[in-house]
Parts: C-alpha cells; structure tokens; sequence
C-alpha cells in the first residue's frame, strides 16, 4: 500500500478545471486544527484515495458552521457563519457532503436549509457503511478479531439525529466484539463537550462529564473505545489519561478503525 | 326529600363543573400568553405520535415496574370514570343503579371488571406512596422536590386509594341489601371484588347499611368531583389530560435542529444585502431576543411546563445533574410554570401591565443551571411525554448572550475567534489544512 500518494483536493482547482467532486468532505475546525483529530481527518481522506472516492476540501476557504455559537445562545453569530458558508458552497454547486463530526452533521443538515442552504448531509459513519455495504471496503480480518470494543454514542449523531446503527455495522465487520456500556444508543450519556461546552470550564459539581463517562467504558473492559466525534474524542482521551488508563484503553474513530483495517497507517 | 337530594347534587356539580371550566379558561389563557409557534403542520403524524405515547405510554415503558404499575392507575382512571356516568345519571334523576335492569347478566360483569381497576388503582398507589415514602429513589428525593410537590403527589395518591376504597365499600353494602331482599335494591347478581367485603358488611344492620351505602356513594362522587378541582386548580396531574395535547404538539423534526429565529435572519440578510424573502419583509421590528421571562417563550413551552408530572425522568438521565451541577431539567418544567402562574395571578389581581420586578432568568433559573447544559437532548429523549426543556435552556441562553451580554469569559473568546478567525480556537485561518502534511509521512 505504501504506493499510493494521498491527495486531498482542493474545491477551488476542481472548479478551475471545470470538476465537479462527487463529494464535498467538510473537514470541521477541530478535523482542521485540533492535533488528534487532524488524524482522524488523515485517516478518512486516505479511505477516500483508496476506495477512489471523487471528492474536495473547501481548504481555507470553509469556516465555522456556527454550531458552537448556536449553541452557547448567540444566534446572530450562527447565521452569519451559515450565511456566509452557504454562499461558498452553493458557489461551488456543492449537492453532497460528507463529515466527520457530528456537530458539523446537525447544523448542516438540519439547520443550512431554512436559510436557504440545501445538500445531502452525510455522517461519515454512514458514509463509510455505504462503502461496506458497496463491497469498497476490504477490511483485512485479523487486525482486530476477537478485540472488546465499545462505542460511545455522540448526542448529535445518536439522540439528536438517529444515527446508532452504522457505526456499530462498522465495529462488527471488524470481526471485533461489539460490547455496550450500561448507557447507550437513546441512552447514551454525553460526553460533556456538547452545547458549547468544550470552551470553558465546567460548572461547579461532583465530577467532570468525561470521568463518569470513561469510568462506564472502562466497566466494559474493552480495550478500544471507538468515537464517531473530534469532540467526544478529546473528551474520552483526557478521561483516559486521568484515570491514567492511556497506554492499556485506546480510544479511536470509526475512520482510523477502517483506516487500520486497511493497511492505510 | 328524594327530590332535594337531587337539588343538592345538581348543586354540587353545577359548582364543580364551573370551576372547572375557570380554571382550564385561566390555564388556556396564560399559556397563550406564549409567543406564537407553528405546530399545526403534519396532523396525522402528530395524531400517531399522541395515539403512541400518550395511550399507548410508549415512553414509559422504558422502566418496566413503574410503568406497569402507572398504566394501572391510568387505565383504573379511565375505566372507574365509566361508572361515574351511571352515578351521575342517578343523581339527577334520583334513581338508583338505573342501568343494571338494563344490561342484565352483562351489569355484574362489568362491575367486576371497574372492581378489578379499583383495586389494582389501590395496589398501585399504595406501591406509589411506598416508593415515595419508605424507598429512597433518588429521582423522587431531588432538591426541586420541596414539601409543596411531594405533598400534591401524596394528596393525589392517597385520595385516589379512599375513592377506590369507598366505591368497593358501596358496592359491598349494596350487594348485603340486594340479598337480604330491600325493595330498593336491585338484584344485579354478585360484583366479585366487593363480594369479598361481604361477610364484613353482613354485620351490621339493614339501617346502618342504607347509611354506609349513601355515604359512600355521595363521598365517591364527591371527592372525584374535588380531585377534577385540584387538579386543574394547581396540580402536576393536570397531566392526565395534558399529556395528551402535549404530545399532539410534539417536535416533529430532528432533535438535534433548534429553530432559526426569523428576526436574526432578516437582519443578517440586511447586513449580508442579500435579498428578503416576503415574509422577512412583513416581519416587524424585533423585539427581545431570546427569553428573559416566562411570556418570551413559546406558548409551546407554557403548555409543556402545565403537562410536567414532575416524575424526574430528565433530571435522571440528564449528564450535568447525574454529575452534581445545579442543573436539573424538571427544575425548569417547574420553575416555567410556577413563574406563569405567578404572572397570570398578578395580571389578574394588580392589573395587566403589574410589574413585579421577578423574571424567570435570575429570580427562579440561575445563569449556573443554563450554563451547565450540553444540550445533549437526554432529558427530551427520556420524558414519557415529549416535553422539550432544552428549548426553554436554549432561549434563556440566548438572552443572556444577546440582550443582557453576559456570556463567560471563555465563551467570549471562543465567539470573537469565530468571528475573527473562522474558527473557535484563535488559529490563523491560512492554516486550516496543515493536516495535509500528515497525509504522506
Ligand atoms: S439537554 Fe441539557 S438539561 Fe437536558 S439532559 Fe442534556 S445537559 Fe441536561
Ligand atoms: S419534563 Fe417530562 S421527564 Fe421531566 S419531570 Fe416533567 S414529565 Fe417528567
């Protein structure tokens, strides 16, 4: 495999040369400047060279979706985000898009519409289903047969739009054992980074978010804990390094589980 | 005599019915106190979604004992209303059990039936006053729960298990008349549940008996009378029937989608000089953004705080409470509602413009609750009637930030990067795809 030069286009030289990507893949800013999920972003735009997915990035030119200012209450912030976003997209006759994050998902899907932005918005667990279900993905058995994972559910994939299914049809292709912590799918306890928590301390209480939830998965004695969001990443990390459990539990997105699967590290 | 009696219980429910219809006119009238939201679109799906989890409890079936012991109650409450018809009958026309000639054999029947719903109502509710009484379950003990609410629900459980109590005791000593061959007492053939209690009942004597009978029967008709009061005067049981318009108005779109607000679009498309849109146009002035007090929020909202039934469900599943923050979800059903009921009463007693210096933000919900939110949606996902107090939080929030200017902080750095830097973390936006140095090594 170690072949293949990865390349991550760029929208604005497709639409030079007249290309219309299939896909556009909405990196987020915490796939754009956050070090641990940039391998997330890594991970699946080296799935998208493999599988020879048509696709681009908006590179510098995509911005906040407005997610986390919806959120902590400042709508007008949000709309100028989305506003100024929509023009970009509907520059480039964008009709699909892919993402890794959940919170990107939510606000795109469901709140560009109503101010006049209208794509296909897919997760990319869900994205990375339909490769599995086309055949597109080899998955090298082996890798991570008979391994304990556990998956933790984001509340904007799961709770918020519905999506519990896909990323657990990816664990179990892996020929890994799927195991549930006690809360999950419309059960599935937060993380602690959503509603724009993930910028400013926490209040005042008995624990952090991230501790209960980490205790939980630790319960299941799995050995990797999989995550569909940069965020909920973050979130279970620190769990881990707090619990001082980083060398023994791993915790990876579905997009380096597949990445690994197929020989793409 | 006769007819004085049935004067006296014309009056009676005259007087009830009549407070009734004030009470649900004054309830109707603060909740449209709300600003206006669209929730008449798509009727047959919202027909579904109350035909599932209103009848149906869907959402209640999520823990298995309570839901099975609440589903009794409820269906008793239904059931033993049918009997109430033929009480009611009785009294105005001063007749006496005047449907058992009619139905024949199929009368004891389905007085059995009534008798097996009241005492599984008995069951039940003794159950309830135990588990919220003895057993210490921490979704009934929170804070919010002061004497006040756990009083309401002790009223209501106790008075349910004395009503069921007196209508077996009438139909008991009914029973002992009819067999010891009292003109007045119809033959119906024998009720099952009350037959039990006979024995008991043949002590006394023929006198006493026509007493206990009529005591019972003017009690049982009572006290449903006074429980319909209470429960629409000031009760969380007001869910009985709430529950039911409630989720008719259900959110029907994703959970995750919280509305855009119209005035924010048309002033951003100002700024933007993008074009207007017709109904952006004929949109006035704007007024306060987001929600200071309880008359800010939708009337969606008002009708969700008088559906609550306090059960705790959201605060249970909610991450910030399970995690000792002050916020707790039913807090805010409650806390909506107890500052709409304190509006209505001051407009009706100082007046419609009374101001009284209290607002739902500060006096009642502190900007610590608000802030601990995820808007993770557990508590909408978890509440057995579809009540949304995440709306409520975000609309609080955005008040805060908006109008009052309050955000922490943190929060204030996170929005000018946004503003200045394309992202939440002060990055240069000319390095958003330094990942791709990673791609090839
Ligand atoms: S949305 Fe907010 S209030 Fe509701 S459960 Fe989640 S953190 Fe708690
Ligand atoms: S909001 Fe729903 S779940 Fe929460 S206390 Fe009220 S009825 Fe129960």
């Amino acid at each position: 495999m170690g072949n293949i030069t990865f390349e991550a286009p760029l929208m604005s030289d497709a639409f030079a040369k007249g290309i219309q990507p299939e896909v556009l893949f909405w990196v987020g800013c915490a796939g754009s400047f956050d070090d641990r999920a940039k391998a997330i972003t890594v991970a699946f735009v080296k799935i998208l060279n493999k599988v020879g997915q048509s696709f681009a990035v908006l590179g510098t030119e995509e911005s906040c979706t407005g997610d986390p200012a919806k959120r902590a209450g400042n709508e007008f912030l949000f709309q100028m985000q989305a506003m100024s976003n929509i023009q970009v997209l509907d520059g480039y006759g964008v009709k699909r898009i892919v993402t890794a994050c959940p919170h990107c998902f939510n606000t795109l899907k469901n709140e560009y519409p109503n101010l006049g932005g209208n794509y296909e918005v897919i997760h990319h667990s869900t994205f990375l289903q339909e490769l599995l279900d086309a055949g597109k993905l080899a998955i090298e058995g082996g890798k991570f047969e008979g391994k304990k994972i556990t998956y933790h559910d984001s509340c904007y994939l799961g709770r918020a739009n519905r999506v519990y299914e896909a990323p657990r049809r990816l664990i179990e292709a892996l020929d890994a054992q799927l195991v549930e912590m006690k809360r999950s799918r419309s059960k599935g306890l937060c993380c602690g980074a959503g509603g724009a928590q993930m910028f400013k301390e926490p209040e005042a209480g008995s624990k952090d978010i991230n501790i209960e939830r980490t205790e939980e998965a630790l319960k299941t004695e799995a050995t990797i804990v999989a995550a569909a969001c940069p965020f909920c990443m973050t979130m279970l990390s620190d769990g881990m390094k707090n619990k001082e459990k980083e060398d023994s539990v791993q915790v990876l997105d579905l997009a380096e589980l597949i990445a690994l699967a197929e020989g793409l590290n | 005599m006769g007819i004085l009696l049935q004067l006296v219980f014309l009056l009676l429910l005259g007087t009830a019915s009549f407070y009734i219809y004030k009470n649900v006119k004054r309830i109707r009238r603060n909740i449209l106190l709300g600003k206006p939201e669209n929730r008449a679109d798509q009727p047959l799906l919202r027909l579904k979604t109350m035909a599932l989890v209103a009848l149906g409890q869907k959402k209640m079936f999520k823990k298995p004992i309570p839901a099975v012991l609440h589903l009794a109650v409820y269906l008793g409450f239904l059931i033993v209303n049918i009997e109430i018809l033929e009480i009611v009958i009785d009294g105005l026309a001063g007749t006496h059990r005047i449907f058992a000639p009619y139905l024949g054999t199929i009368y004891p029947l389905l007085i059995t039936v009534f008798e097996f719903f009241a005492v599984s109502v008995i069951v039940a509710c003794v159950v309830f006053l135990i588990r919220r009484n003895v057993l210490s379950i921490p979704r009934l003990q929170s804070a919010e729960l002061t004497a006040a609410p756990k009083l309401d629900a002790n009223i209501i459980l106790i008075t349910e298990i004395v009503l069921m109590l007196a209508l077996l005791s009438m139909n008991a000593t009914d029973l002992v008349l009819q067999a010891r061959g009292s003109h007045h007492y119809f033959a119906t053939g024998n009720f099952f549940f009350s037959g039990l209690l006979i024995p008991f009942f043949n002590l006394f004597s023929n006198e006493t008996l026509v007493v206990i009978e009529r005591v019972c029967w003017w009690f049982h008709i009572a006290g449903v009378l006074a429980f319909a009061n209470y429960v629409f005067y000031d009760s969380k049981h007001l869910h009985i029937f709430m529950a039911f318009i409630n989720t008719y108005f259900s959110k029907l779109t994703p959970a995750g989608q919280f509305e855009n607000m119209p005035t924010v679009t048309k002033e951003v498309k100002l700024m933007l000089s993008l074009p207007l849109t017709e109904a952006e146009t004929a949109l006035g002035e704007a007024g306060r953004f987001g929600a200071k007090d309880a008359i800010d929020l939708t009337w969606k909202n008002l009708l969700d705080a008088y559906s609550c039934t306090e059960c705790g469900r959201c605060t249970q599943q909610c991450p910030a409470n399970i995690t000792g923050k002050k916020l707790s979800p039913r807090k805010i059903m409650m806390d909506t509602r107890d500052r709409i009921e304190e509006i209505g009463k001051n407009m009706d007693t100082k007046g419609k413009d009374y101001d009284d210096g209290k607002s739902l933000l500060d006096t009642y919900i502190t900007a610590e609750e608000l802030l601990a939110c995820t808007t993770c949606n557990a508590c909408v996902e978890a509440c057995p009637i579809n009540i949304d107090p995440l709306s409520i939080i975000v609309q609080l929030r955005q008040y805060r930030i908006m109008e009052a200017s309050q955000a922490p902080a943190a929060w204030n750095g996170m929005l000018s990067n946004i503003e200045n830097n394309a992202a939440p973390w002060k990055f240069s936006p000319s390095d958003r795809m330094n990942w791709v140095e990673k791609l090839n090594k």
